[in-house]
């Protein structure tokens, strides 16, 4: 583990918000207070048009970069693309990624307590959406002082977070980097969604959402509802690549209801690790506000949507073998993009690795993102943060490992269940 | 430290990589469009024309390119491209989108060319396009002598190689675009990378066409 090119120690913040007024959600219910927990880095620059929004997945947290500690060997779910000299600049730009409300990392969440009844909200939290989630970043932005972002750049659900900030605030940015992602949700995908979600429902231990107090958490509906979620991550070569027919600590067949193949074992880990870092509720509610997402509902067609988002600059990114948000959507975004007369770039990036590619094709995506946000700084003209002259050094590691390309890539899957 | 060097991705390093000559046929195409123009270039592979127009000409440029590598080396030159084929990026835009679409050395390719050059005359005013000619004098002769299909000079690929081409004439495209009632409004005429000045024997003489097309 290395801190080189990173952006080292960073802390979670948390900003509250609505707390006299509530904070109206798109289904008409209402939230108050809200807190969003949030990270930053890098610096603003004299005129704050350096921002650069990072919107996180299903199952992300504001934590895009960097480590908690000095102990920490596990970094933010984006540090490969932002960090000095990275993707994302942080020497150029100023980064914030905040996490998702009813998401369980530290904004409000149905886990939190209800100051109406003064026990966990559960199923009494209100159903929230990516526009909810949107508003609530502009909420933040202007706390921060920020007029106009640089840019908002997400893959999957990330992605759509981007979509909404393009569709209904093109006014509060420049450029949109929606990545491997989806104007809506098809009905397969809904399919997914809703067969995790029932996995979760069939848990006793859900016990309808008020789990909080009773000290059983629904752990192994979470874990298959994520087990399915994570097979709709990789695609069929990554998994014959990965795990083939092989069996796990067995000669031949054992004829029996054991966890024999490899895939079965992986699956069984990465979805018991899961329990132990999201909350079964949150996962509803995360999917669900997924579910609505639909970008042409409102207006009719995609390019009604993006009739105000002309003057943005697009950037957008989809994996040959993503069969969860597979290119064609990615391709109708471009085109109705290319019909109200946006600036869109577009790649199908080759990749065998499923969805989860726009994580691991780190060399491709930092040419794509830093080629693209040059252009960018250099088009709209924007300046470097003030130089910084006593920069004090980077807590030195503890061990310095140096990772085979493989183990590396390896590290990174485990790190994404 | 100067204001220029303060903005990101200060553009001298750009200018370095332009000082490298643009090709010749690709030359001839970029005399023939105006400045601050709106421009289409089909199939723009690595970017160079485009680039060169957007720097030199101060074009709004687009670019539509079917493979990847292409495409990641025109998104490093700054380039607004996208990926894909060009039927399907041809009809996503809506009608005078642009001044001039550009289609070079990638006609004898096109498995419906007629499609492909309405469709740019309906996205743009004009259409310039750059075509190989297998009526050069030393292809006609090649025929005659040797029996075997000649390479077009400036498009020097087997017959059986992918992707697959259909060879023809400075001629036959002039009778194929009064066929399909397109203008031609300006030609331009190279013998290698030698520009052609002469009047006479052009369709002989020229290893690479270039044409200004509208609609009649």
């Amino acid at each position: 583990m290395t801190y080189e090119n990173s952006v080292g120690v960073v802390e979670v913040q948390s900003f509250t918000f609505a707390e006299d007024e509530p904070f109206c959600l798109e289904s008409g219910a209402s939230l108050s207070p809200v807190t969003i927990a949030y990270e930053t880095y890098g610096r603003l620059n004299a005129d704050r048009s350096n921002a650069i929004l990072v919107a996180h997945a299903l199952s992300g947290s504001a934590h895009a970069a960097g480590y908690h500690s000095a102990t920490d060997t596990k970094p933010g779910w984006w540090d490969d693309c932002i960090g000095p000299g990275k993707a994302f600049d942080t020497d150029r730009f100023f980064v914030i990624c905040s996490n998702a409300i009813g998401s369980c990392y530290g904004s409000t969440s149905p886990a939190d307590i209800d100051p109406v009844t003064g026990i966990p909200y559960g199923l009494h939290f209100p159903v929230v959406t990516v526009g909810d989630w949107v508003r609530a970043q502009i909420k933040l932005l202007d706390h921060l002082g920020i007029e106009r972002l640089l840019c908002a750049a997400g893959g999957s659900m990330g992605g759509m977070q981007v979509l909404e900030w393009a569709a209904h605030h093109p006014e509060r940015l420049r450029a949109a980097i929606p990545i491997a992602t989806t104007a809506h949700h098809s009905p397969m995908l809904i399919a997914f969604s809703e067969v995790g979600r029932q996995a979760i429902y069939a848990d006793p231990a859900w016990n309808n959402g008020d789990y909080y107090t009773s000290g059983r958490k629904p752990d192994a509906g979470l874990a298959v509802a994520r087990m399915v979620g994570h097979i709709t991550y990789l695609s069929e070569e990554s998994m014959q690549q990965k795990f083939g027919r092989r069996l796990r600590d067995l000669e031949r067949y054992g004829y029996e209801f054991q966890t024999e193949f490899e895939v079965e074992s992986y699956l069984k880990y990465n979805g018991n690790s899961f329990t132990q870092r999201f909350d079964a509720n949150s996962y509803l509610y995360v999917t669900k506000a997924m579910d609505y997402f639909d970008l042409t509902a409102e207006c009719g067609s995609l390019a009604a949507a993006f009739a105000h988002s002309t003057e943005l600059k697009f950037l957008v990114v989809s994996f040959t073998s993503d069969w969860l948000y597979p290119s064609y959507h990615s391709k109708k975004l471009v085109s109705a993009l290319t019909a109200v007369g946006a600036d869109v770039t577009y790649l199908d990036v080759k990749s065998a690795w499923g969805h989860d590619a726009f994580l691991l094709e780190v060399e491709t995506m930092t040419d794509l993102l830093s080629s693209f946000l040059e252009r960018l700084a250099r088009e709209e003209g924007i300046a470097r943060p003030a130089p910084v002259l006593d920069r004090s050094p980077l807590p030195v590691p503890a061990i310095k490992v140096q990772l085979s390309k493989e183990e590396e890539l390896r590290r990174k899957i485990e790190a994404l269940a | 430290m100067t204001a220029r060097s303060e903005l990101v991705g200060a553009p001298a390093a750009r200018d370095l990589r332009l000082a490298t000559p643009l090709r010749p046929d690709l030359l001839a195409i970029a005399e023939m469009v105006p400045n601050a123009g709106r421009v289409l270039d089909l199939g723009c592979g690595n970017g160079e024309l485009l680039e060169y127009l957007v720097h030199h000409k101060g074009v709004k440029g687009r670019g539509i390119e079917l493979s990847e590598v292409g495409v990641l080396t025109c998104v490093r030159r700054g380039l607004s491209v996208r990926q894909g084929k060009l039927q399907e990026g041809l009809a996503d835009y809506p009608a005078n989108s642009f001044d001039y679409v550009i289609l070079s050395q990638t006609l004898p390719f096109l498995s419906d060319p007629a499609y492909i050059l309405q469709e740019m005359l309906r996205v743009g005013r004009c259409a310039i396009v750059s075509i190989p000619n297998w009526g050069y004098w030393r292809c006609r002769l090649e025929l005659l002598f040797t029996g075997r299909i000649p390479h077009a000079p400036d498009l020097p690929q087997h017959w059986y190689e992918s992707p697959r081409m259909q060879a023809f004439t400075i001629t036959d495209f002039a009778q194929f675009c009064a066929h399909i009632n397109i203008r031609i409004t300006q030609e331009s005429y190279l013998s290698h990378t030698r520009r052609i000045q002469v009047r006479k024997f052009k369709t002989l003489l020229a290893t690479t066409a270039v044409f200004v097309l509208e609609k009649v």
